[in-house]
């Protein structure tokens, strides 16, 4: 595991994402491989964020494996989850779709 | 380290006296009987179903056998289709102690109570009897599972139980991790750690099974606060729940109720087999924590990043809080705080040890946070499998 600064952490070197060490809050500084930016929205322990800019159809890459597609293109250091990102074996699901409510 | 000895020359952790329904119109006077009867070693266990099922039977003889029982007793409505003559036989043939009450020949919940009140006090004084003996670490069946799984899953508390995972498999003990269904997408690499070809080939026939059942119910094993929890996908979820099994090579492929027949590590296939016919594979945890137990498993390492409280009826387990956040709201839910890891606390080495350490102290008698809290949580259904293919245990096929 390499940790690569308080915030952050980067499971393997061909992962095109990192992940959330503690927090994130608008406003903070990111340093993603040595380009600092200004957080601009929250992104909590354990979230994936992007190592640099996504493109619609790119797998999304963490512990060195691919665990999804990119549906959404998603800029440098912004959170990667299910509004961006789908899996390409079985769809993932939340509350509310469980519920019936949304998709 | 003192086990139990059993009959059948097992050794168990525990000395557990089992009250098992066997069909859920019984289950109200087996949870009174243990309630009144008010120790911590007697356990609720059973089966809901009326209709008659292969699986289940196989799990309760599994289960009333295991070397943590050391006295069972039967709790039948009467006109159910479950053959308790068959448990019976499977208990008693092992060497336990046991006793069978019907309700509708006992004269109905009052008396079925007051007579079970009874057996459970002559089971005690059975089980008592079980010689303790030195029981070493090559004897020891241990499982493993995640439930509650976040983002941080992954990172701490999986690759912690890894290390311990490979500490025990060097040491002789065999070590079951499962759910095939959080393996989808990580099938390459595991098969890759088969210890023969034909066992890697049958190690990725059972993810794509699980993919398929899992596709078929609409759901994989994805819950929503898992989502919450920074996980996007199942394969995301695989990644992480994959690291559970350290990095020793793979014995071989265990059924529900398989006993591993020697130390190693190995993948229980817990996805049921043929077309899907009663529903979800594993409800809920517990589901698989029960079937971990009917492959023998003396306890059971439970990872957990958004907090799950569970214990288990029959065999201890410990909890290993993945989340710091989680742990700081949860440390009296959880046994090893694995979260250290990702406050720079503690390696995942000094997390590992910690969980070896803690597995040793739980089988010299230390009761688990869960325990402790009175967990006993069972939970058995309906579902259909194929016996293991030959490929499944190379070492052993010769033998079977």
């Amino acid at each position: 595991m390499a940790v690569i600064s308080e915030q952050l952490i980067l499971l393997h070197e061909n992962d095109n994402v990192l992940i959330c060490r503690q927090k994130i809050v608008p406003g903070q500084q990111l340093v993603i491989d040595g380009t600092s930016m200004l957080a601009t929205e929250v992104v909590d322990v354990g979230h994936k964020i992007a190592r640099r800019a996504l493109m619609i159809g790119e797998k999304v890459v963490k512990y060195g494996a691919p665990i999804g597609s990119i549906t959404m293109p998603v800029a440098n250091g912004r959170h990667v989850h299910l509004h961006n990102m789908k899996s390409d074996y079985i769809a993932s699901h939340t509350r509310q779709a469980a519920d019936g409510k949304t998709s | 380290m003192i086990g139990y000895l059993r009959s059948d020359g097992r050794k168990g952790i525990r000395n557990v006296v089992v009250v098992a329904y066997l069909v859920e119109c019984a289950h109200h006077v087996a949870r009174r009987i243990v309630d009144r009867f008010g120790d911590t070693e007697t356990h609720v266990i059973g089966f809901p179903g009326c209709y008659p099922n292969t699986y289940a039977l196989k799990m309760m003889k599994a289960l009333c056998t295991h070397p943590n029982v050391g006295g069972v007793l039967l709790v039948s409505l009467g006109c159910e289709s479950f053959n308790r003559e068959a448990v019976r036989d499977a208990a008693l043939s092992s060497g336990r102690p046991v006793e069978v009450l019907v309700i509708q020949q006992c004269g109905g919940t009052a008396a079925t109570i007051d007579r079970g009140l009874e057996a459970v006090a002559r089971l005690r004084v059975k089980a008592n009897e079980a010689p303790r003996v030195p029981i070493e670490l090559n004897e020891l069946v241990i499982g493993t599972i995640c439930g509650g799984s976040d983002g941080t899953s992954g990172l701490t508390a999986n690759p912690a139980v890894g290390r311990a995972f490979d500490i025990f498999v060097q040491a002789g003990a065999a070590c079951i991790f499962e759910e095939t269904g959080e393996l989808v997408g990580c099938e390459r690499i595991m098969a890759d750690r088969a210890v023969t070809p034909e066992l890697g080939e049958a190690l990725e026939a059972a993810v794509a099974k699980a993919e398929r059942y899992y596709t078929t119910m609409g759901y994989g094993s994805f819950a929503p606060g898992n989502a919450e929890g920074g996980l996007t996908t199942q394969e995301e979820k695989s990644m992480g729940a994959y690291s559970k099994s350290g990095s020793s090579p793979i014995s071989g492929l265990l059924k529900p109720g398989d006993r591993p027949p020697s130390g190693g590590l190995y993948l229980l296939d817990v996805v049921p087999d043929g077309e899907p016919r009663f529903g979800f594979p594993n409800i809920a945890d517990n589901a698989e924590i029960v079937e971990l137990i009917a492959c023998g498993a003396h306890l059971t390492l439970f990872t957990t990043g958004r907090g799950s409280v569970v214990g288990s009826a029959i065999s201890p387990v410990i909890k290993i809080c993945a989340n710091p956040d989680t742990y700081r709201r949860m440390a009296a839910d959880m046994d090893v705080n694995a979260g250290a890891i990702l406050e720079g606390e503690a390696s995942l080495d000094e997390v590992g040890r910690e969980i070896v350490d803690r597995i040793i102290g739980v089988v010299q008698g230390e009761r688990t946070v869960s325990e402790s809290l009175g967990h006993q949580e069972f939970i058995l259904t309906y579902k259909s499998f194929e016996p293991a293919g030959p490929g499944c245990l190379p070492r052993h096929a010769g033998s079977l």
